[in-house]
């Protein structure tokens, strides 16, 4: 999960001052889940409605922010033996904090996120970027770089879920916009957009289409 | 300090730890009211659903005070209690002045105790009830479920079965909530001719054309656990040491 070509490229990221590239790269360049191939897990499971997808996405932008932000702030104090827990520590209490803010705020949708939300933990961008940025770059920009790759993935999991909310129950965020056929409408709804595989296919396809628009970003 | 010391590494670990707990522990108790206040609501909600009322968009609050009526039974005689508090079935598994001892071989649902007395729920039009909402409560695979089984009047007929808390696998056992599944209950038969207790969730699928299924409910594929726990639990509320003498005497009555 880790080989991705911008995974590389932003650890080396050489000039600190250009905060416009930090904070825009990741949404469109070097988008987490379609340049760096992170992330894919929960793109899958959370993108069947846009409500989940949009409470999932600030959730993760939120994690990812504050995650860069602590991390980078007390990077020089990290001894290397413990770092890696150091950083789970961190990301897992942060994780829990906005579980919480879910539960409380919006708990129609934590019913429906479940262990998702939990499973931020695991989402391999926020380790991914704690690991190659946060440790090595001064903290506003750290968030930043947090921000704007929370929002990369909130991107394309939005245009997932727009898809697959469309296509499949005729609704967005719950609104009919194609009336069904069983509420003497004419949409028939295709019921595979309603199962993960669809995320796969449709990621599949930005990614093709990001490909073919820009060749550079093809892997040797 | 260098950083690579033993010192300095425990005092980070330590300082990181600590500040975390604070963060979590004041999110969790800041927020604590309101999330009751959700699973409150969330409870009521569960009790208009199993009720057959329309609960999208409307106030919960009004709703229920409008359309619901509740009362107390003694769960081991079957009669009305005359107390007026309500008792919920959660806070009753765990308050030891509110249940007695289930001996294992009666304890079908994996509860281990019974409440001496339990809220029950009506949903009136006029003078007349329309539907009978029950508390149920089971161990599935990994948590207990918490729900309500909802009767017709004639106390035969399946309504309805929601649960509103539970911590089965999202996708697996977690289907119980899976409003197809849900759908299925509505119309089943609990009990056949002669009184005895049919109504059971089976493995695998209900075969349509035999005359068992109108009993009988298809289990969820990849969750037999829990399958089997939703079953426990109606053998349990529904039998004699659930709620059989109360449906006994109601049904005695009239």
């Amino acid at each position: 999960m880790v080989t991705g070509r911008g995974w590389i490229k932003n650890a080396e990221m050489a000039n600190p001052m250009k905060k416009f590239t930090v904070l825009f790269g990741p949404i469109f360049k070097e988008n987490p889940i379609t340049a760096q191939i992170l992330g894919v897990c929960s793109a899958l499971a959370v993108t069947s409605k846009l409500e989940t997808a949009i409470v999932m996405s600030l959730a993760v932008t939120f994690v990812l922010a504050f995650s860069n932000l602590s991390i980078s702030a007390i990077r020089k104090h990290i001894p290397g033996s413990i770092r890696i827990i150091v950083e789970m520590t961190i990301i897992a209490s942060l994780v829990i904090i906005a579980d919480q803010l879910i539960k409380a705020f919006a708990y129609d949708v934590s019913k429906q996120l479940s262990v998702y939300v939990g499973l931020i933990i695991t989402n391999c961008i926020i380790m991914g970027r704690a690991e190659a940025y946060a440790l090595k770059n001064p903290p506003i920009q750290s968030m930043l770089d947090g921000i704007g790759n929370g929002l990369g993935y909130s991107l394309i999991l939005v245009i997932v879920a727009f898809f697959r909310e469309l296509i499949g129950s005729g609704t967005l965020l719950g609104h009919t916009i194609l009336p069904l056929y069983t509420d003497s409408g004419w949409y028939i709804p295709n019921g595979l957009f309603l199962l993960p595989p669809s995320a796969f296919f449709i990621i599949g396809l930005i990614i093709w289409a990001i490909r073919t628009w820009r060749p550079e970003e093809n892997e040797e | 300090m260098q950083n690579e010391s033993t010192k300095k590494t425990i005092v980070v670990a330590l300082a990181v730890c600590l500040v975390c707990s604070v963060l979590v522990s004041a999110t969790a108790i800041g927020l604590k009211a309101r999330q009751q206040e959700n699973q409150r609501l969330e409870k009521l909600r569960n009790i208009l659903i199993a009720g057959g009322i329309e609960t999208a968009g409307g106030d919960v609050d009004a709703l229920y005070r409008e359309k619901i009526e509740s009362m107390q039974i003694d769960l081991a005689k079957g009669t009305v209690s005359a107390s007026m508090e309500n008792v919920d079935l959660k806070v009753a598994l765990k308050k030891a002045v509110l249940h007695e001892a289930l001996s294992p071989e009666k304890d079908l649902a994996g509860i281990r105790v019974r409440p001496r007395t339990l809220s029950i729920y009506s949903v009136r039009e006029g003078d007349a009830v329309t539907r009978w909402i029950l508390p149920i409560a089971g161990k599935g695979l990994w948590s207990t479920m918490y729900g309500f089984i909802a009767l017709d009047a004639d106390l035969k007929t399946v309504r309805g079965l929601t649960f509103y808390e539970h911590g089965e696998t999202p996708g697996l056992g977690g289907e119980i909530d899976n409003p197809q599944w849900k759908a299925q209950w509505n119309g089943k038969m609990v009990f056949d001719e002669a009184g005895s207790l049919k109504l059971q969730v089976i493995k695998g699928k209900v075969d349509l054309s035999s005359p068992q299924s109108k009993y009988q409910i298809d289990g969820l594929s990849g969750s037999t656990l829990t399958t089997r726990g939703v079953d426990m639990t109606i053998q349990f509320w529904l039998g004699s040491n659930g709620y059989g003498p109360w449906l006994d005497k109601k049904r005695g009555d009239g």
